[in-house]
């Protein structure tokens, strides 16, 4: 140990008292540790065969951890590998009646991909607007800027984010605001007299939640967002 | 008296000679200081490392509640809060102590910068530091989650969003940060794992490290102008400096450290006692969307920096800044290991410390009231001012209404109230003209939506008429090209301000 030299570069030595009663008692594990690392350094570097079964046996268990890693890397990293099929699923948002011609309206839907301990965190929200006699369009919840929850506003016809206050007109497309592109758009079908919906996943800019073949970064450039949309 | 004594000295050999700690212990308690270095500028390492501890505590008391699933952790917070002897008091300790821990590990971070003890020996301690500042936020960030109301909910899909939108591998990044295809049950438990598992043992062993180091290195000396640090001679002057000046750090500089502490401790448990647990906020249900999520104070700086970049530089900027912002911080004491310790003579060091701080208490100040955000319910709950209605002509009153009801308000405030998000319309008809006005509510632009769809042509000319009389006490704006037609001056941009016309413009351009 290098314990006694270090104590002599202190001003003055705080150490307890050494030459105690139990100072017997307290140079054994010393002792022990001393001779142990003594008969360690007088060992020659040659590769003895205990030596070389140590090194059989690191070898051993890098390979058993490799193997070890599959099923860790496998569960954790779980989520990442489903496919997109596994994700979605027809979900039926209602009868078509509920939701009056010229009007949107907010619909709410179980997510048909849950977990046990989801609770209220199951039900998703989206905004229908039926636009026609058998048109709808249904939008996610989601602002596409950064996810937060918009507002209809049916006075002005538009569709609020109060977090960074992106705004969209009632087709959903971008009126103003920081999102990259227009509102998220669920692919929907009738069957029925029932509006259903392909749902499972939030919606980010890095998968299609959107119907249509718009490109998944819908930039708008200043110029188009000065000529706005003139009546 | 004496027979206690020695027992109680036998207990000790006991263990002692088991464990033989007590050296050891004493001589990091005594380790050689500077006697500069026993300073009050150098007690923010220790009150962190305390308020750690603080964390530590409060957070196991709290985990023997929690419920870290997303059906029961709101109410199994709502329990503590009010069901519990104390259990709010708890709470707001370990909620404040995060506020304090990360405001006194950034002091300490700027201090340790504008002393220059990042320098050499001392750069992985520094290193070290950066990964500590960097797991303080994890904290901070998966500590909210785990509040799990309305703004942890909603905040999980700005992460998510802001992770979607990194290229190729975004899609499976989400997957993997929500543990499923939506924010629920899985997400919460993998942040419950972050903050409780993961972090705090990744913190712990960095803080061991940390000490490590501080320990084997010395604590830095005060700077001095003109002591340059140069890797050939530094630890030599290092040790004579402190054979020379040098006294035990225990008790002659850990006294202040000791003292601070106990004020910091102190400071937490005012502030819980007097302001109370942060949150929770609404339930986290996603169906109810009548919410403004917002972040916790340490994060609300970049609530808004995302409200004011531009659009087309946000996902850049996200993805590029922190890599930068991070990788500097980390290579800081690689780049500059040597030269000058002390402050005056690193203007530099000390223009990036203020512009820095002052950034970052801006961007969080505005934060507080985020000005870019709507105000979704101004349009229905903030009254017309009445001087902007007295004396008006019924249009001008309608068109009052047409303000309100289109939810003009929720982005334009009326004599300080109401959304500020577009610029407030006391005045607007100073600086816009009639045709101004109109082109810009129909068309929209300026980061405005266009009201083309949404308002009929008489609404419009009722809107007009109503912004064409806030100009108040100067003369509305003309069109310069109007005024030269000789009209008696009965054209209104001339007119006195009670007897604004009616305009006769169409609106439908």
């Amino acid at each position: 140990m290098s314990q006694p030299t270090k104590d002599s570069q202190l001003p003055e030595s705080r150490l307890p008292e050494k030459n105690n009663a139990a100072g017997a008692e307290k140079s054994i594990s010393k002792q022990w540790s001393g001779t142990e690392r003594e008969k360690l350094a007088a060992r020659p570097s040659e590769t003895t065969r205990r030596a070389f079964l140590f090194k059989l046996a690191v070898g051993f268990n890098g390979l058993v951890g490799l193997v070890m890693a599959v099923p860790i890397f496998g569960f954790l990293l779980g989520p990442v590998f489903k496919k997109r099929d596994d994700n979605h699923a027809w979900v039926g948002l209602g009868e078509t009646g509920s939701f009056p011609l010229g009007e949107t309206r907010l619909a709410t839907y179980i997510n048909p991909i849950t977990g046990p301990s989801d609770g209220e965190t199951a039900k998703i929200s989206c905004w229908v607007r039926h636009t026609e006699d058998d048109r709808f369009q249904v939008f996610a919840v989601n602002c596409a800027h950064l996810g937060c929850p918009v507002r209809w506003f049916a006075q002005s016809r538009l569709f609020l984010c109060p977090c960074h206050g992106g705004a969209y007109y009632e087709d959903g497309t971008r009126a103003s605001g920081p999102p990259p592109r227009g509102l998220f758009e669920y692919q929907h079908r009738l069957t029925g007299g029932q509006l259903e919906i392909f749902a499972g996943e939030m919606p980010t800019l890095s998968n299609e939640a959107c119907a249509g073949k718009k490109p998944l970064v819908q930039l708008e450039t200043s110029a188009a967002n000065e000529q706005g949309r003139p009546a | 008296m004496t027979d206690l004594k020695k027992t109680g000295l036998q207990v000790f050999h006991w263990f002692e000679s088991r464990l033989g700690l007590a050296g050891q212990v004493t001589e990091m308690a005594e380790h050689p200081t500077p006697v500069s270095a026993a300073s009050w500028w150098y007690v923010f390492g220790s009150a962190a490392m305390v308020l750690l501890v603080l964390q530590v505590m409060t957070g196991i008391l709290l985990a023997l509640v929690y419920s870290p699933s997303a059906s029961n952790a709101w109410p199994s917070l709502q329990f503590i809060n009010h069901n519990l002897a104390l259990g709010w008091f708890l709470r707001a300790m370990h909620g404040w102590g995060s506020d304090f821990m990360i405001a006194i590990v950034l002091i300490h971070m700027a201090q340790v910068f504008l002393f220059g003890a990042y320098k050499f020996p001392r750069e992985l301690t520094w290193i070290v530091g950066v990964l500590l500042l960097l797991l303080t936020l994890g904290m901070a960030f998966t500590g909210q989650v785990l509040r799990f109301d309305q703004d942890a909910y909603w905040g999980l899909g700005i992460g998510a969003s802001i992770t979607g939108s990194i290229p190729f591998v975004g899609g499976p990044l989400v997957h993997l940060l929500l543990g499923g295809p939506i924010v629920g049950g899985a997400t919460l438990s993998r942040f419950f794992t972050l903050h409780v598992f993961v972090i705090p043992g990744l913190l712990l062993a960095f803080v061991g490290l940390h000490l490590l180091m501080v320990l084997k290195l010395g604590i830095n000396e005060w700077p001095m102008p003109g002591r340059i640090v140069r890797k050939a001679d530094y630890q030599k002057n290092y040790q004579a400096l402190t054979k020379t000046t040098g006294v035990p750090f225990a008790p002659d500089a850990a006294w202040k450290d000791a003292v601070f502490a106990a004020v910091m401790m102190l400071s937490v448990m005012a502030c819980a006692w007097f302001l109370g647990p942060i949150g929770p906020s609404g339930v986290p249900d996603p169906t109810i969307i009548q919410t403004a999520p917002k972040p916790d104070l340490p994060f609300l700086w970049i609530f808004a920096v995302l409200a004011y970049l531009p659009p087309e530089l946000e996902t850049p900027v996200l993805l590029i800044a922190p890599p930068l912002i991070i990788g500097g911080l980390l290579l800081l004491p690689l780049v500059a290991g040597e030269g000058e310790k002390h402050w005056s003579r690193r203007p530099v060091a000390i223009l990036m410390v203020t512009l820095i701080a002052v950034t970052l208490g801006i961007f969080t100040q505005l934060g507080t009231y985020a000005p870019w955000s709507p105000q979704m319910d101004a349009w229905s709950a903030d009254p017309v001012p009445a001087e902007f209605l007295a004396h008006r002509k019924p249009l001008e009153r309608r068109g009052a209404i047409v303000f309100q009801e289109k939810q003009c308000r929720n982005c334009h405030a009326l004599e300080g109230s109401g959304g500020l998000r577009g610029p407030a319309l006391d005045t607007v008809a100073t600086r816009m003209t009639e045709d101004q006005i109109i082109r810009q509510i129909l068309q929209g632009g300026g980061n405005m939506p266009s009201y083309g769809k949404a308002l009929s042509p008489a609404e419009t000319r009722a809107l007009t008429s109503f912004l064409m009389t806030l100009h108040g006490h100067q003369a509305p704006a003309r069109d310069a090209s109007l005024g030269t037609m000789p009209q008696n001056g009965t054209h209104p941009a001339v007119t006195a301000p009670e007897n604004v016309p009616a305009t006769e413009s169409t609106p439908a351009r």
